[in-house]
């Protein structure tokens, strides 16, 4: 217990005295999970619109495996990310391992499968015809997108939600991809990992309380954009 | 003719494998309401689609003004408006809904909401403005959906069965505004119903569409008084359709041959006078008599002594089937099953006119879709 209440008395102070170092990490984390779930929901909410408008052949099968993605290991996705990377690997010559970007990348790769499996059920619970409305309402492609988004929002933000948790709580790609340096690609993960390796247990404590308040507040932000008054 | 406002040409719309619909030639006038009939999937909503420019038909195109419907279809579809059968309101305020899409044209916020205004008013649903769209009953929804089209002031609105899933009083409530609202705009309408009275109540013109092809175009009056074939004429409501043979023509009215019987019709046929044909009687142009009856109490040319086999109530009215030689149908009131005291067995009379009876000639191809 002692070790707890140790762990959360560091973080404030490490919160209050304004540690610089505490201060980038934590928002490296929330810039390099919030990049990749943007990343996640573009890429989601298109395969997402195709698969539940479109119907097209084979949509079980893609979306059996886009669920098997939402339980893909970060370690294998940092480890294929990380070999395509390499100098020698495909994207080699981008010089991107061991960068925020590498990370990013890798988090984006968690984060996808989440988003766009929740977002396929998500807009396969609008009523199949509310499409063909919109666009006999003369909506253009992106208006009626928008429309739909805005009429399935709770799912949505649902999902947006899974995906930047899965993306800020993953830590084997981002040590794999990123390396952990300092100043660089330490993210509130990684520099847990580090400080329980160096027994320092009362800052990893720390590190994991501040991990906890801003996935809070990252959530409780969401939660309120969702919740809404529905009607205005 | 003026120039059609919409039209299709060859429309061939196919769904694996199966053909939905094929429409050679189909064309709406300006300002004209063309009620398109037909039984649950005849393609009637396939046909919408494809107007409304939401489905692409394999073969065959759309006319606009006259035009082939190509390229970029936002603005085509920006001066039509469709309404479902379901409302498929967005979740917001009625208000919003009905404003939909003229935010989606970018109408300025004061002329938006002038215009929804009136909608709203005409409707009947200006209390409603600001409620949630989701919490509304389901005739008031689609009061909404229909002023969310009207409210466009479009040049073609398109109406898949607007009243399907209505209960009665409020369907004829709404299809009074309707009618009201179309008569001062005067836009002009496509109207898919499975429902021949509403097409009748709602129609300048009825198009009869079955099995994916449309069989008959006219004035309400003219198809329901001559369908042009069998299929036609069931869907029409037409309950008696026995073969015959026409063996003479006498003074304008042609004497058929129905089993042992003899049927005197006044119908117009096109073509040979004599031949195979199918006779064709509306249950409600049959009156029941008691058998003792005289001669004299109608002027129907047709008196067939007729043994009751069944009697089927269905609410006001009482729905009886004969057996004249053939079998025929009779539409009668309560009160008259009470006065004839029928039942199974009872022998009555069976009366109609001449001008009742359709003949129909055997073998009847469906007859080529006119504007």
């Amino acid at each position: 217990m002692e070790l707890i209440w140790d762990g959360i008395r560091e973080a404030f102070r490490l919160i209050f005295t304004g540690n610089a170092e505490v201060y980038e990490i934590a928002f490296l984390s929330l810039a390099v999970s919030g990049a990749a779930t943007g990343i996640a929901l573009i890429i989601g909410l298109s395969i997402a619109s195709f698969l539940a408008f479109r119907a097209p052949p084979g949509r079980t099968l893609a979306l059996s495996l886009l669920n098997s993605g939402m339980a893909l290991p970060p370690v294998v996705v940092g480890l294929v990310v990380a070999v395509m990377l390499w100098r020698t690997g495909p994207l080699g010559q981008l010089h991107l391992l061991y960068t925020p970007a590498a990370i990013v990348i890798a988090q984006a790769v968690i984060a996808t499968p989440v988003v766009t499996a929740l977002s396929v059920v998500a807009l396969q619970t609008l009523h199949p015809k509310l499409r063909l409305q919109v666009l006999a309402l003369g909506a253009s492609r992106w208006q009626a997108a928008w429309l739909l988004f805005r009429e399935a929002r709770l799912p949505l933000i649902a999902a947006a939600m899974a995906g930047f948790g899965a993306a800020i709580s993953e830590v084997g790609a981002s040590m794999m991809v990123g390396g952990n340096i300092k100043g660089s690609t330490r993210t509130l993960t990684t520099s847990t990992v580090l400080e329980v390796s160096r027994g320092n247990l009362e800052a990893a404590m720390a590190l994991a309380f501040i991990l906890l308040v801003l996935v809070y507040a990252v959530m409780l932000t969401l939660t309120i954009v969702q919740q809404r008054r529905r009607a205005s | 003719m003026t120039q059609p406002k919409m039209g299709v040409r060859g429309i061939l719309v196919e769904r694996a494998g199966h053909r939905i619909l094929f429409v050679e030639e189909l064309d709406v006038s300006p300002g004209e309401v063309l009620a398109v009939v037909g039984p649950n999937g005849a393609g009637k909503s396939t046909l919408i689609h494809v107007l409304a420019l939401l489905e692409r038909p394999s073969e065959g195109e759309v006319l606009f003004d006259g035009r082939p419907v190509r390229g970029d279809l936002l603005p085509y579809r920006r001066r039509m408006a469709v309404v479902f059968q379901e409302p498929l309101l967005l979740d917001a305020t009625v208000e919003s809904n009905v404003g939909s899409g003229l935010s989606l044209r970018g109408v300025p916020r004061a002329e938006r909401a002038h215009r929804v205004r009136r909608w709203l008013e005409r409707f009947g649903i200006a209390a409603l403005a600001r409620r949630s769209a989701h919490t509304l009953s389901g005739g008031e929804a689609q009061r909404v959906s229909l002023a969310r089209a009207l409210v466009l002031e479009p040049e073609v609105l398109l109406l898949d069965e607007p009243f399907a899933a209505l209960d009665e009083p409020t369907r004829q409530a709404l299809i009074d505004d309707l009618d009201r609202a179309l008569a001062e705009t005067g836009t002009t309408v496509v109207f898919v119903s499975h429902d021949r009275a509403e097409a009748l109540r709602l129609g300048d013109r009825v198009a009869v569409i079955i099995g994916g092809r449309i069989r008959q175009v006219g004035p309400p009056s003219q198809v329901f008084a001559a369908p042009a074939d069998e299929e036609v004429a069931a869907f029409l409501g037409v309950e008696t359709i026995v073969p015959g043979r026409i063996s003479a023509v006498e003074e304008g009215l042609a004497v058929v041959e129905v089993s042992s019987c003899r049927v005197e019709a006044a119908s117009a046929l096109e073509g040979p006078s004599a031949g195979e044909v199918l006779v064709c009687l509306r249950p409600e142009d049959v009156v029941l008599s008691p058998a003792e009856d005289r001669p004299a109490a109608t002027s129907a040319r047709n008196r067939l002594p007729s043994v009751v086999r069944r009697v089927v109530r269905s609410g006001a009215q009482v729905r009886v089937e004969l057996d004249a030689g053939f079998p025929l149908v009779a539409l009668i009131t309560k009160q008259s099953l009470e006065e004839l005291s029928l039942e199974a067995g009872s022998r009555v009379v069976a009366s109609f006119k001449a001008t009742a009876v359709h003949l129909i000639p055997r073998h009847a191809r469906p007859q080529s879709p006119s504007g």
